[in-house]
């Protein structure tokens, strides 16, 4: 295996020199990208990496001369071998876009059309672009599916998006970007979508192909663990600016500016465990299924003590958000019990007393969409006020203040709309909407997951502060390690329905693992460049 | 057995059944209109005696479900029974032999106004949708929506007025008859056609406008463009595909309109088509016309829109290659 990159880099491929672009929202135009250099050499991989609204994928799509609409290019330079993208006509931007410079969307759910064929999709530009013939681009095609280990690869072609896995398609789009054997390709967050195990046979195909070939790419990315495997250069962006940049090793090894040392912050979090017996809520044996056929939940048997954080992890379709219908009624289990303070809880929903409503609350991944954007952060605290304890408007602000003081949010926000605030700011929303009820349990679903990593940390903070003056018990269901880490005091690793483990955090994450949960561990990207290379060298040895 | 093939035959299980449900309900509708044929045939005539007399011959002193039973059974055999008028008298006239005629005329004139309106919306609409914003976009869509909004009698009228008036290019009346050959049958349904293009080529025009500019802002057409294709290849090639459920739908649903909705154009043009033959029956309680005009307008309904869903399905691959 070659851990160290070791192609000849040639010369500038791409330069880009004080890059502006503004956004327009509600006819207003704002910088989004103040002034930013990048140059890349032929075979070279740079990762950018910032959070929400640093301007990566912007800068991205502006290395192709394309801005999303709503948005403009307004000063700089954007030399690609020679030619000037900012002066190339239409016509001219559209001979080099798929032939000469790529692109992988990061949904590739969303990015394939769901009418055609994959191998329709794959050999469009090379057939259009005239590089090959049809007959020609469909082997080659076979041959990139091959080279990109995706199953049955002179078949797989004849599939129609919605027939093939998440990290498959991403694969598959790999393969398009590549058909014409591009001089650059843009990877806009390629990985972002999927589960980690995934990810790990996905960042590993990416990264031969693009060796492979010598491809020029740029890596676009939040997680620095991710493009730390990826890139021969990094570049830190915030609020369209360049915060420092540096080869991988160097900017791994001593990062130099503040922020991008916060930047590994949340991975220090860890919440000191804490073990308890007294059981506010048990799953006993619980089966459910949506259609009565396959069961997505399997003789599930969970213990959340009072007080404490009890973490569900597991990859999508694992049952985790299943496991929480369930416990709320809004999918009564087929088999098995839920003991609630030692009582059986009524499975469905509408057998629930007010006061057993009121005692398990929620808190949802989207904050966007679990707020109500008409309401004012009066109606949505208050609601739940007003609705189980029946007092008046007076004692109802008196209370939604105290809220508001307890997410740490100043008492003028009472009037605001959801709309008016950050992402961060609405989940603390969401948090107090919870709490409002004085519940037992919330059962938090992905609660941080949309969210940059130093808002995360935020979160994860809070709710432990929270956790500390109301003794509430939470269910944190995630499919992030570092969450896991930060925040619980036990955890239940879920695989396809079933447990497969649950015990004290320091036992789980500790070896010996089930093979599961081993794999699930090892899948998570680490901060060391050699990660990947070694974790592959690892498996295909275990294998032989 | 293939899932679309099943859910074709669910719908169409469905259909018959919705069928069956509208039969009742025409039947029992009719039955609360006020007067019967025997008050409008016998006019001024009309004593309780001659009435009562007078249904007792058709048989309309029996009780309501009898009839209804009597009805259904036919029809479920093809018979629809026998118009009232004449009903006394040495010539029975079948009620199929009284539609087919019409409904031919009907269909005849809808199928030549389908052939021009859907391809002509279908193009102005595609055009719309790449031209979005444009003058082009903005003319056709105002003009269309001036002729949606304008009475389909006036525009008939104004038609007849410039076209078969100020230059004769087309008669006046669209009378035509078992006689008439194709061509001529064709020209004297101009205008009719004409009229009913103006009228439907809006809504699906618009539909298929804005079906396309809502999947535009999709990921899958940014790609498309990343890679190079031109806007009008990617509109055609990969937003239509997608874009054809609720297309089809607003086409069936203006379809329908032309088989069931036509009578006012017809009227102006004295075109003998079955919402003619539909309004005067009603007038004369002529029931068994009735009754089988609103079921061929009720089955004519459940057929287009299941054919609408059976395009969404088949344009789907979802659905048409489940995992």
């Amino acid at each position: 295996m070659s851990s160290e990159k070791k192609r000849v880099k040639g010369e500038t491929l791409l330069e880009i020199r004080g890059l502006k672009i503004e956004g327009n929202s509600d006819g207003v135009w704002h910088p989004i990208v103040k002034g930013v250099d990048v140059s890349l050499k032929r075979g070279e991989v740079l990762g950018l990496i910032g959070e929400s609204g640093a301007g990566k994928s912007t800068i991205g799509l502006a290395a192709m001369g394309f801005a999303r609409p709503g948005c403009r290019i307004t000063d700089g330079t954007i030399m690609f071998d020679g030619i000037d993208l900012r002066k190339a006509s239409e016509e001219e931007r559209r001979e080099l876009w798929g032939s000469r410079i790529a692109y992988v969307a990061q949904s590739a759910a969303a990015a394939f059309n769901p009418a055609h064929k994959l191998i329709e999709q794959t050999v469009e530009t090379a057939v259009r672009h005239g590089i090959m013939d049809r007959a020609k681009a469909e082997a080659d095609s076979v041959d990139l599916y091959r080279r990109l280990q995706l199953p049955n690869p002179e078949k797989i072609g004849n599939r129609f998006p919605h027939q093939v896995s998440g990290g498959q398609l991403q694969r598959a789009m790999t393969a398009m970007a590549m058909s014409c054997r591009p001089d650059l390709i843009i990877f806009d967050e390629p990985t972002t979508a999927l589960d980690v195990t995934t990810q790990v046979e996905v960042l590993a195909a990416m990264r031969d192909i693009v060796e492979q070939f010598n491809t020029a790419a740029i890596y676009i990315t939040h997680d620095l663990a991710v493009v730390a495997q990826m890139a021969d250069r990094i570049m830190v962006l915030r609020r369209g600016l360049e915060v420092e940049q540096a080869p991988t090793r160097e900017m791994l090894k001593e990062p130099k500016e503040d922020y991008t040392k916060t930047l590994w912050a949340v991975r220090k979090l860890a919440k000191q465990e804490s073990i308890s017996e007294d059981i506010a809520l048990r799953i006993h044996g619980v089966d459910a299924s949506y259609s009565g056929v396959v069961k997505v939940l399997d003789n599930v048997t969970v213990q959340l003590p009072r007080g404490r954080t009890v973490a569900v992890v597991g990859e999508s379709g694992s049952g985790k958000s299943t496991l929480a219908r369930a416990i709320t009624g809004l999918l009564p289990p087929s088999k098995g019990e839920i003991y609630f303070n030692g009582k059986p809880l009524p499975k469905a929903l509408k057998d629930r007393d007010k006061d057993t409503l009121r005692r398990i609350q929620m808190i949802y991944q989207s904050a966007d969409t679990s707020l109500n954007p008409r309401q004012t952060i009066r109606d949505l605290i208050g609601r739940p006020i007003e609705f189980y304890y029946g007092v008046g408007s007076a004692e109802r602000d008196r209370r939604v203040a105290e809220l508001l003081d307890a997410i740490e949010l100043n008492e003028s926000y009472i009037d605001r709309l959801p709309g008016e605030l950050s992402g961060g700011q609405k989940q603390r929303i969401s948090i107090a909407r919870a709490l409002a009820a004085k519940p037992d349990i919330i059962i938090c679903d992905e609660v941080t997951s949309a969210l940059d990593q130093i808002v995360q940390e935020e979160i994860l903070t809070l709710l432990m502060k929270l956790q500390k003056d109301t003794n509430v018990s939470y269910l944190f269901i995630t499919h992030d390690i570092a969450t896991v880490r930060a925040i619980s005091d036990e955890i239940v690793v879920m695989h396809q329905g079933k447990v497969v483990q649950q015990g004290p955090k320091t036992q789980v994450l500790n070896p010996p693992h089930p093979a599961y949960t081993e794999l699930l561990l090892s899948s998570v990207p680490e901060m060391d460049p050699d990660w990947l290379t070694n974790l592959l060298a690892k498996r295909s040895k275990a294998k032989a | 057995m293939h899932p679309v093939l099943k859910t074709v035959l669910q719908r169409l299980g469905l259909g018959l059944l919705t069928l069956f449900v509208v039969s009742v309900v025409i039947f029992a509708s009719l039955e609360l209109l006020p007067g019967g044929f025997a008050e409008a045939i016998l006019g001024q005539g009309a004593t309780p005696e001659t009435v009562a007399a007078f249904n007792r011959e058709i048989g309309l002193d029996r009780p309501a479900f009898v009839r209804y039973l009597e009805w259904i059974g036919g029809v479920l055999m093809g018979d629809f029974g026998y118009s009232y008028a004449g009903l006394g008298g040495s010539i029975k006239r079948s009620v199929s032999e009284l539609i087919a005629p019409r409904l031919y005329n009907t269909f005849f004139l809808a199928a030549m106004t389908a052939i021009v309106a859907v391809p002509l919306s279908l193009l102005l609409g595609v055009l719309a949708a790449l031209y979005r914003n444009s003058w082009y976009d903005r003319i056709v869509n105002s003009v269309t929506l001036t002729t949606i909004a304008t009475p389909e009698f006036f525009i008939a009228y104004l038609l007849m007025f410039f076209f078969a008036i100020k230059n004769k290019w087309f008669y006046t009346l669209s009378t035509v008859s078992g006689s008439t050959d194709l061509w001529e049958h064709m020209y004297r349904a101009a205008l009719p056609a004409i009229t009913l293009t103006l009228v439907i080529v809006a809504h699906m025009m618009r539909m298929t406008r804005a079906a396309l500019i809502n999947l535009l802002a999709s990921p899958y057409m940014e790609m498309a463009q990343l890679k190079g294709v031109p806007r009008r290849e990617a509109i055609i090639k990969h937003a239509l595909p997608n874009a054809w459920a609720p297309i089809a739908t607003v086409i069936a649903f203006n379809l329908a309109y032309l088989v069931v909705g036509v009578v006012v154009v017809e009227v102006v043009y004295v075109y003998p088509g079955i919402g003619q033959l539909m309004v005067d029956a009603v007038s004369s309680r002529d029931m068994p016309v009735v009754q089988a005009c609103a079921l061929i307008f009720a089955a004519t309904y459940i057929l287009l829109n299941l054919s609408a869903d059976i395009v969404s399905i088949i344009t789907n691959p979802r659905l048409l290659h489940p995992k």
